[in-house]
């Protein structure tokens, strides 16, 4: 097997595993989440266990693997590179949380949901889609004229 | 609605996303952030064919819990296209621009301590928060 093909399958079954973890959490509905969100109101806490639990098993397998130089079916470790707090980072995680707030999907459980195959749902993720695609052309813009600008 | 705290389903179903988090990492060197691996395959991004596997993984995963526990799935919270329309606009770009969503930076970027993804987390958090606490307790009658 080539190692693209390996990555695609380790892809493959880490998706699938992914999604059944969301399914099993109650992540996949939004009221729950919603109500994780809202203080205020019938507050359930569920949420706060799943992402306690993937930090959990997340981070100790970190930071053995941090150590090394290689995973093992490819030739480096794709860590982030951004390392400052900046203005695309504040004002994305805004956008992301009011619109999370509205509709108590983020983008996991809103692909994950796509399966139930109602048109509410439908009409979330093809905005998503949308989304995603106007802030590629957003920050394309930004980056040539900044990079003019230089 | 009103739902039941579920603390073993919920603990249960966090770890199987932290391991299947973690074989990304250390088979294939990748962050498992559902908005990055997504947003990647919408912009055509080197690693098309592991993305779009994920992608398709999740999608099996998804029909599995449709054929097995359909209540898991129950569909949107709201009937309103036009808010999840708008909703869905502010996740995808917000994601996008922000560098993450709730597994790259809350799970993935907390569990590397990442000042970017604890800072990220607590503003999401913290937005989400306050528009469901205005939109259900000062506007009322939303989600």
């Amino acid at each position: 097997m080539s190692p693209a093909t390996r990555q695609q399958l380790v892809a493959l079954i880490s998706g699938l595993v992914f999604a059944l973890g969301l399914g099993v959490a109650g992540m996949t509905n939004p009221h729950k989440v919603l109500n994780f969100l809202d203080l205020f109101g019938d507050w359930d806490p569920s949420l706060a266990l799943v992402m306690g639990g993937a930090i959990l098993v997340y981070a100790p397998i970190y930071r053995v693997l941090v150590r090394r130089d290689a995973p093992r079916f490819g030739d480096r470790f794709h860590w982030p590179t951004a390392k400052d707090v900046d203005a695309r980072l504040v004002l994305g995680a805004v956008a992301f949380g009011v619109g999370w707030g509205l509709a108590g999907f983020c983008p996991g459980p809103a692909l994950v949901a796509v399966t139930s195959g109602t048109l509410p749902v439908l009409t979330f993720f093809a905005a998503l889609v949308a989304g995603m695609i106007a802030a590629r052309l957003v920050m394309k813009t930004l980056d040539s004229r900044s990079a003019r600008a230089d | 609605m009103i739902t039941e705290f579920t603390p073993i389903q919920s603990t249960l179903g966090g770890l199987m996303i932290g391991l299947a988090a973690a074989a990304m990492l250390g088979l294939n060197g990748r962050i498992a952030g559902i908005s990055g691996i997504l947003g990647g395959f919408l912009d055509g991004s080197e690693g098309r064919g592991w993305r779009g596997m994920f992608v398709l993984g999740m999608l099996l995963g998804g029909l599995g819990l449709v054929l097995v526990s359909p209540e898991s799935i129950p569909g949107a919270a709201t009937d309103s296209l036009p808010l999840l329309a708008v909703a869905g606009l502010l996740v995808g770009f917000g994601t996008r621009i922000g560098g993450g969503c709730t597994s790259g930076h809350g799970v993935c970027g907390i569990s590397r301590l990442s000042t970017r993804s604890l800072t990220a987390t607590a503003i999401f958090m913290g937005a989400a928060m306050a528009t469901v606490g205005l939109a259900r307790h000062v506007v009322g009658g939303v989600g």
